[in-house]
């Protein structure tokens, strides 16, 4: 039997960007998983939990655990999302076994293809130039991809990913994985940084020839949507998922 | 104290300096990553000499004794500072007794912690900073923006005006060149006036009682052979164990600071010179109290190389004023936040916790893990801003209840779109200054499952 996977899908997903929900559930389907999507989820706390506000969190964190906790896997379509569970939740748990195996059974969307599914390649085809944003929780906390600081052999399933698809070609970037300036609340405490990096970044992805722009964390890409539109510049911004499932 | 963010806006006021700013210190970061992946064994560097620094400051007061007691057989006057102001107090008092009132000083970021030099010129002494990029700051009357290099914000041009002003160099001038040798003309002078030299420590050895100090300029050599008194100030983390750590750290120090594979001169002190006197300062500062807390003990790890501020993508972009803290940067926003929480409030936040630091530092501090638990204490300790703390309560209300979410989530959808502009993007949204907000989309995700999807 296909394991039944939980689709948790980040509150400003549910709320702001639909089709990239749908994409993932779209792409879990298609490999032949049982996806579920418990109504009941709301938020991992995220944004709480990184202003400090830690009681805030608690009764989120012990709430997703509810949820979550009978699925074989969890399945998100968003590293920082996944960073925040699998991390940033001990505090909330002490020596609670359900939640050290939901620490483990929880997975990136790209993640669970690559490593679980052990999906390589993709068929379709995708004639763009496609720029990956790497989003900094899945880099460098979820390690999802080489960070550029260490000295560790190069990888990037994601990319691969990516790669493999016909006509598809990943654009070279000047500065590989810096970080777009988003970063939950500080893309309003810290605007005038924020924007600047956000600009830098997409900078770098017009030198590199992007069409579009990509990421595994739509937040990421909702700030630079923001830029990329209020400078109307001609990229188009689309979650990972969402190429994937055009190339079904 | 105007917080981050505000200094950090006024500095990107001026966008062109901004990016300048960021690119070059982008340069440095790029030497170091060059550097360090020439080293296949550099991460088990890393590692060796972050269990050696969590050994030394897990085991402050028995090496700090043994270093005193080997430093005192060699002859070196050892003394101790609860505070700055003990410092100051103490260098002070070793001038006057020797009636010293000209000093050159090389690199010293703990003097520029305890403010040393306004200290000193008020009662008399002059006091000279000999490091190029230090000196540069001086004569402009302010403190270093980067603890690596001081001067690093300000562009050639601007030191050619400053020289010219107060060297007597052309108008005009701004080659490099140039300028340097009148700098180093004038320096020349204030070595051979001096009469005594103060430098920092980097590392000092237990084992052995001695210290080294690093420098691209040869200064701390100068300034402490030309005089008969070397007074040098360390803070009390600065300690390794044994001799034999030392290649460790010498190795990852400049890799990481400039992207050289050693600082051109790496000067060891064991004792004083023939007919000379050697005085070390140890001061605390507020260190022991670091070391006493699980969650910030790491922070001492640091061995100040600079590195977590040319990656920071934050820093590059706000300078390092806008932290208004001797040492800036990821590190600074932790140490500050200890030794101020109030005033130093909002540096933990100055961050979008991209862990580009924490994967930079060569001694593996977690350092935007300690900012974000920064940001608890800070919430603890009733300093979080009335907007933040309500905003977060009543965001977490609404998840909370899974029903009040979706509706308020639906009516956002409705009502946004038909919104005039000008009322969403208004002077409130910080959002909006220079981004869209997103479309809102017919649908929400679950709205659309409820529809489509067959559930089971
Ligand atoms: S925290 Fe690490 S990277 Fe930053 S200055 Fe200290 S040693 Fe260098």
């Amino acid at each position: 039997m296909a394991p039944q996977v939980g689709l948790f899908i980040p509150c400003y997903v549910d709320q702001l960007y639909p089709q990239v929900g749908i994409a993932s559930l779209k792409i879990l389907e298609h490999f032949g998983i049982d996806v579920e999507y418990p109504e009941s989820q709301t938020c991992c706390g995220q944004p709480m939990a990184n202003t400090g506000c830690t009681n805030e969190v608690a009764p989120l964190a012990k709430r997703f655990l509810e949820i979550f906790k009978s699925y074989d896997a969890v399945v998100c379509p968003s590293g920082s999302c996944v960073s925040m569970v699998k991390h940033h939740y001990d505090e909330y748990f002490s020596e609670n076994k359900e939640y050290d195996e939901l620490k483990a059974k929880t997975y990136e969307l790209c993640d669970y293809l690559t490593t679980v599914l052990e999906i390589k390649t993709l068929a379709g085809r995708f004639p763009h130039k496609v720029g990956l944003h790497q989003s900094c929780h899945g880099l460098r906390e979820l390690r999802l991809a080489s960070s550029s600081e260490l000295v560790k052999e190069p990888f990037g399933p994601a990319r691969e990913l990516l790669e493999s698809i016909e006509g598809l070609e990943v654009t070279q970037l000047q500065r590989a994985d810096e970080c777009c300036g988003f970063g939950g609340t500080f893309a309003v405490a810290e605007e005038a940084v924020s924007c600047m990096m956000g600009e830098d970044r997409v900078h770098d992805h017009e030198q590199a020839g992007t069409e579009v722009l990509t990421a595994l964390d739509m937040s990421c890409l909702m700030h630079l949507d923001g830029i990329i539109r209020r400078q109307k510049k001609p990229i188009r911004v689309m979650h990972i998922s969402e190429i994937f499932a055009e190339c079904l | 104290m105007p917080s981050h963010p505000k200094l950090a806006d006024e500095f990107i006021k001026d966008k062109e300096r901004a990016k300048w700013h960021d690119q070059s210190l982008w340069f440095v970061r790029s030497k170091r990553d060059k550097a360090v992946h020439q080293l296949p064994e550099w991460e088990l560097l890393r590692e060796q000499a972050s269990k050696i620094k969590s050994y030394v400051v897990s085991h402050l007061p028995d090496l700090l004794e043994e270093f005193e007691k080997n430093a005192k057989a060699k002859g070196v006057h050892v003394h101790w500072a609860r505070d700055a102001k003990e410092h100051n107090e103490i260098v002070h008092s070793i001038l006057e007794k020797h009636q010293v009132k000209r000093v050159v000083k090389s690199k010293s970021m703990l003097t520029e912690e305890c403010h040393l030099n306004p200290y000193l010129e008020r009662h008399g002494i002059e006091i000279v900073d000999t490091d190029l990029g230090e000196w540069i700051v001086q004569l402009q009357d302010k403190p270093p923006s980067h603890i690596v290099m001081p001067a690093i914000h300000i562009k050639k041009e601007e030191i050619g005006e400053l020289f010219h002003e107060k060297l007597g160099t052309e108008k005009g001038a701004s080659d490099p060149q140039y300028l340097t040798e009148s700098a180093r003309q004038r320096l020349r002078q204030k070595f051979i006036e001096a009469d005594a030299g103060i430098t920092g420590v980097n590392f000092a050895i237990a084992e052995t009682g001695g210290f080294v100090v690093c420098t691209n300029e040869g200064n701390a050599d100068l300034g402490t052979s030309l005089n008969k008194l070397h007074i040098a100030c360390m803070g009390i983390e600065k300690l390794i164990p044994r001799a034999s750590d030392l290649s460790v750290f010498l190795r990852l120090l400049a890799r990481s600071a400039t992207g050289q594979p050693i600082t051109t001169y790496s000067s060891h002190f064991h004792g004083p010179a023939p007919d000379s006197e050697l005085h070390i300062v140890l001061l605390d500062n507020g260190r022991s109290e670091i070391a006493d807390s699980d969650e910030f003990r790491r922070s001492l790890n640091c061995i100040r190389c600079g590195a977590c501020m040319n990656t920071c993508p934050v820093y590059r972009r706000s300078g390092g004023y806008s932290y208004s803290n001797t040492v800036p940067g990821p590190i600074g926003s932790i140490l500050g936040a200890a030794h101020d929480t109030k005033a130093n409030s909002s540096l933990p936040f100055a961050c979008s916790l991209c862990a580009s630091c924490t994967d930079v530092c060569p001694v593996k501090i977690d350092l935007h893990h300690q900012l974000l638990t920064w940001r608890k204490e800070i919430r603890l300790k009733g300093l979080l801003p009335l907007s933040k703390r309500l905003s977060m309560k009543m965001m977490s209300w609404m998840m909370q209840a899974p029903r009040l979410y979706q509706f308020v989530g639906k009516m956002a959808r409705k009502i946004v779109p038909y919104l005039p502009r000008f009322l969403v993007y208004n002077p409130f949204n910080a959002w909006g200054k220079q981004r869209e907000l997103p479309d809102m989309p017919k649908q929400s995700f679950r709205e659309w499952m409820k529809q489509n999807h067959d559930r089971k």
